[in-house]
């Protein structure tokens, strides 16, 4: 029988400390007060002194409270039942369905050993020309979106799950609103991939510890299900929330912040998280697409700056739209050269021409007489924003491909636009009408 | 007596000494620790594994020793983590994941290897000397004396010519006062010294040709010296890397990926042993040796990785090879110390970093360098350092006290990576002290035209090309096309990717002459299409081997161009 302690000792923040002994560094303990249950994890030990963070908060929390220690660290339940079913970060079910205990798994595991992982290979369609042929999402990839509050990147990111070829979808929700939670199970009970996802879910009304919780419960079950040799895809959704959280625990533990407030371990408590993305030799893999808002449109803000020294790549959602300057798809290499052979080209050469149109842009702005080839610059520049740029395009990457094409040739020479001039004999639209007359 | 996180406080009785490894015991467990600080009679210990499930009152086990690494032959092809365990064999015992407390040996010791005595019987010698070689992949593996032994030492026996394992003591030796050594085949090192055994430190001169133009011709690195590669995220610094890790001029690289994406170790680890070295013909990775704590690896473990890296690149230099050293990055590293001295309550620096921060970077750089061996031969260890500046302004700890003690800047810009100019490398900002492989008065033409081609942008971005003349144009158009031609390089293109020495000097010479021209052009739009033109051409000649005719025929292309509209007045 495990002991139970009464004496607490401080309560400050959502930490409490407790003066216990044989206690191990992580263990759970429950702590039990007159206004309910919570767990809570040991988080420093120092002599007798224990400090736990209690999950639920400290809210209500008595000097008299009881805490028993579990003598064990934070586990999940894993099984196939999970499968359409929503939880909160401590693994509570969120819907109305029965509690689950059988097969409990240990989460924030260790790290998978590099040499057991293989090279990404399988390219993941997503149907918008911006990712699958500029930054194209790749099996096993981490990949932020960067947005700022109030871009659809939600409705991106269900949209992205729904279109993918993956076994089994994971939805990691961090401070989301009721809505947005709802608007994940509808889409997904909609389009019927409920029944292969799993949803843990903490909102904004709920204690701060838990959406600590929520990647590493997360990850700890996608984990499981490629070690079955499923592919999976898992959703995080707002990045930035766990940061916040994050840094709420620091501070409320002394720790000295090192940046905005931000503990010196953000990088390290990010990337052991992201780092689960896998593709697992001889078993499946995960792929990982995280919404990180960036508060003030700051790039450099902490959350996004260490994020993106993370991740394979980030997408820029800015203004409905996936920006080509800054998006980057850091694996889109690996399997860009097995698509089609003017893939490459036509990424390299349209970023190239688009760049070149918005500094035109800018020089129109300013009132300066516009040249013959800001003018084409101009013509094309549009087309490439309405016909490949707008999010409801949705269109297979060859045929993108193919518009790009005729895209360039409706406002170039050939010459004008550097491209190869063996690409050019067999691409460039002129050409192969001509070579399909002969 | 305490854990928080990865620092563990214990009480001892024992004299312990500063750095030296313990193992908190915990059942069958046995955690890797080092000492970082001590105050009366407590211990602070930084744990290189999770520390959860560690309880008050566990025991430490102190090993009177310093954090170590193994030298030997079987270093080269192997992929260690920070503390010298070797991956695929760990992969062997725990499966997928990476389990905590489990330690291998770092080099097996079962391995025969061929060994040819070179010294004698009544042979007087110093450490680091010769006593022998064996044949390791492409290379002969000196075994030395070692380092760590004082004054003479005479040879006492030697081993005949035949096949050992690494436990076979192949000499024994007696130093001045009489006291017997036996040596082995390994030795082991403290990571944290330097290992001088070695007559005098030289100049770098030498280039290290790393085929990337823009490094070689502009900003080029020297064997034994010190370059850094800060940059924002997406700028490239790994991709520069993994090219120069591919084609650099050297005999051994030693990769350390150090807090980074685990995917691009992988990339590097699967790849290397199907690619052929050009200068061998013989496989990548039997050059090469990757330490790699990634950004999910234990935090602590990144510090020793570094010096993990650098004393194999020392022990390999001993040898008279020339060894280069990529640190990936090296931010991560000083994150680790930030998290460390945090824990430590130290009174923090700027940003939060401590303030031993510069004197620990400017001491890891200053490993690098070139020495004459005792034996007369020389080797080198060049060392290239990532970091990655937070947010990307170069106004940082990390950046700042680099900089202070390197010989080559390659600033990469977020600027150009958005403009999908690679390799990003900013042409105005970075420096280098080193010569360059090409003339230098060719490399400052150059230059001078690339930062007054700016200086026209610029003034166009404010009077418009309408105000500008044609003139001040074309010295725009030629800036531009060095940079796209010359400075671009496409990492992915099978011939362009890696530019030798000798077709950079050749290249170069014919951009030199471009750039000398004279140029008359009736109005603006007619030197743009001329240079776009000129581009192209120029870009597929990029694409083409030296050694194919085409090669010639597009160079007449090149030369028949320029005739057209050269200004003869």
């Amino acid at each position: 029988m495990h002991k139970v302690y009464h004496q607490i000792e401080s309560v400050a923040g959502n930490v409490i400390t407790v003066k216990a002994d044989d206690v191990t560094y992580g263990e759970l303990a429950q702590v039990t007060s007159n206004f309910g249950t919570s767990l809570a994890q040991v988080i420093r030990l120092n002599g007798s002194m224990v400090s736990l963070q209690v999950f639920a908060g400290s809210r209500g929390i008595s000097t008299d409270a009881n805490v028993r220690f579990l003598g064990h660290k934070m586990e999940i339940p894993f099984s196939d039942s999970l499968l359409g079913r929503v939880f909160t970060g401590s693994g509570v079910p969120r819907d109305k369905g029965p509690e689950i205990t059988e097969n409990k798994i240990a989460i924030g595991g260790p790290s998978v050993n590099p040499a057991k992982r293989i090279i990404p290979r399988n390219m993941v369609r997503t149907g918008i020309p911006m990712i699958d042929v500029f930054n194209t999402l790749v099996e096993s990839q981490k990949l932020p979106i960067f947005s700022v509050a109030g871009e659809p990147y939600n409705p991106l990111l269900a949209r992205i799950a729904l279109q993918a070829e993956v076994d089994v979808i994971i939805l990691g929700g961090m401070g989301l609103k009721h809505d947005d939670y709802l608007f994940f199970r509808d889409i997904l009970e909609q389009n019927g991939a409920l029944s292969r996802s799993v949803l843990f879910i903490h909102t904004a009304a709920d204690p701060t510890v838990e959406c600590l919780l929520v990647p590493d419960v997360s990850l700890a079950v996608a984990e499981q299900f490629a070690l079955q040799n499923k592919r999976v895809l898992v959703l995080l959704t707002d990045m930035t929330n766990f940061a916040d959280s994050l840094k709420e625990i620091a501070i409320t533990m002394e720790q000295i912040p090192s940046n905005r407030g931000y503990p010196g371990d953000l990088y390290s408590q990010l990337a052991s998280r992201y780092e689960k993305a896998v593709d697992f030799d001889t078993a499946g893999s995960i792929t990982i697409l995280a919404v990180t808002t960036m508060p003030g449109d700051d790039v450099t803000h902490p959350v996004p700056d260490n994020t993106g020294y993370i991740t394979e790549g980030q997408f820029y959602l800015r203004n409905g739209r996936i920006e080509p300057f800054g998006s980057l798809s850091r694996l889109k290499q690996l399997v860009n050269n097995k698509t089609r052979k003017d893939h490459r080209q036509i990424m390299n050469t349209m970023i190239q021409l688009f760049a070149a149109y918005k500094e035109t842009l800018e020089k129109r702005s300013m009132g300066f007489r516009m040249s013959e080839w800001d003018a084409k610059l101009l013509r094309y520049g549009e087309r490439f924003e309405n016909e490949l740029m707008e999010l409801s395009v949705n269109i297979p990457l060859e045929q993108a491909l193919d518009l790009g094409w005729q895209i360039m040739a409706d406002c170039f020479e050939p010459a004008e636009t550097g491209i190869p001039t063996k690409l050019i004999d067999e691409f460039w639209p002129a050409n192969r009408k001509a070579a399909v007359k002969a | 007596m305490g854990v928080n996180g990865n620092l563990m406080t214990v009480a001892f009785d024992n004299p312990i000494s500063q750095n030296e490894v313990g193992y908190a015991c915990r059942g069958d467990l046995r955690l890797k620790s080092e000492v970082i600080r001590i105050r009366g009679k407590n211990a602070e210990m930084q744990v290189f594994e999770d520390t959860s499930g560690l309880r008050v009152g566990d025991l430490v086990e102190f090993s009177s020793r310093l954090l170590t690494v193994d030298l030997g032959p079987g270093l080269l092809t192997k992929i260690y983590d920070g503390l010298q365990n070797p991956l695929p064999e760990l992969a062997e015992q725990c499966g997928f994941f990476l389990q905590r407390g489990t330690y291998l040996p770092a080099l097996d010791r079962k391995t025969v290897w061929e060994f040819t005595p070179a010294a004698k019987v009544g042979d007087v010698l110093r450490a680091g000397d010769s006593l022998g070689t064996v044949p390791e992949g492409i290379f002969k593996h000196r075994i030395m004396v070692p380092f760590r032994l004082q004054g003479a030492l005479k040879v006492e026996e030697i081993a005949p010519k035949g096949s050992y394992d690494l436990n076979k003591t192949v000499a024994k030796l007696k130093d001045e006062r009489g006291v017997a050594v036996d040596v082995t085949m390994v030795q082991s090192w403290p990571v944290k010294m330097p290992i001088k055994c070695y007559s005098e430190r030289l100049r770098p001169e030498e280039p290290l040709t790393t085929k990337v133009r823009i490094v070689d011709t502009f900003f080029p690195v020297a064997r034994g010296g010190t370059y850094c590669i800060p940059g924002p995220f997406g700028a490239g610094k790994t991709v520069l890397q993994q090219i120069t890790s591919r084609y650099a001029d050297v005999d051994i690289v030693i990769i350390a990926a150090c807090g980074e994406r685990a995917g691009e170790v992988v990339e590097t680890l699967r790849e290397f042993p199907e690619l052929t070295d050009p200068r061998t013909g013989k496989s990548l990775m039997e050059r090469t040796l990757i330490i790699c704590n990634t950004s999910s690896m234990p935090v602590a473990a990144r510090e020793a990785s570094v010096y993990t890296a650098v004393t194999i690149a020392e022990y390999y230099r001993q040898m008279g090879l020339n060894v280069l050293l990529l640190a990936d990055s090296t931010s991560r590293w000083a994150q680790a110390l930030r998290e460390m001295s945090g824990r430590l309550e130290e009174i923090p620096g700027e940003e939060a970093f401590p303030a031993y921060l510069e004197s620990v970077i400017a001491a890891f750089y200053e490993r690098g360098g070139v020495v004459r061996l005792n034996d007369g031969s020389t080797g080198s260890v060049t060392i290239g350092g990532t970091v990655s500046p937070a947010g990307g302004n170069f106004e940082e700890p990390v950046t700042q006290s680099t900089l202070k003690v390197v010989g080559a800047f390659h600033g990469l810009s977020r600027e150009r990576s958005d403009a999908r100019r690679f390799p990003a490398i900013n042409p105005l900002d970075s420096w280098s002290k080193y010569k360059s492989v090409v003339d230098e008065k060719d490399v400052e033409l150059a230059r001078r035209m690339l930062r007054d081609g700016n200086e026209v942008n610029q003034m166009m971005k404010v009077i418009g090309e309408e105000g500008t003349s044609v003139d001040d144009f074309v010295v725009y158009l030629k800036s531009e096309y060095v940079d796209a031609v010359y400075l671009q390089q496409d990492a992915y293109h099978e011939i362009d990717a890696a530019t030798p020495g000798d077709r950079q000097k050749y290249v170069f010479s014919v951009i030199v002459k471009i750039l000398k021209t004279k140029m008359k052009f009736e109005n603006k739009d007619s030197a743009r299409k001329f240079f776009q033109q000129l581009m192209q051409v120029s870009k597929d000649w990029n694409r083409t081997a030296m050694e194919v005719p085409e090669f010639k025929a597009i160079e007449g292309r090149i030369e028949k161009m320029l005739a057209e509209v050269t200004d003869y007045a």
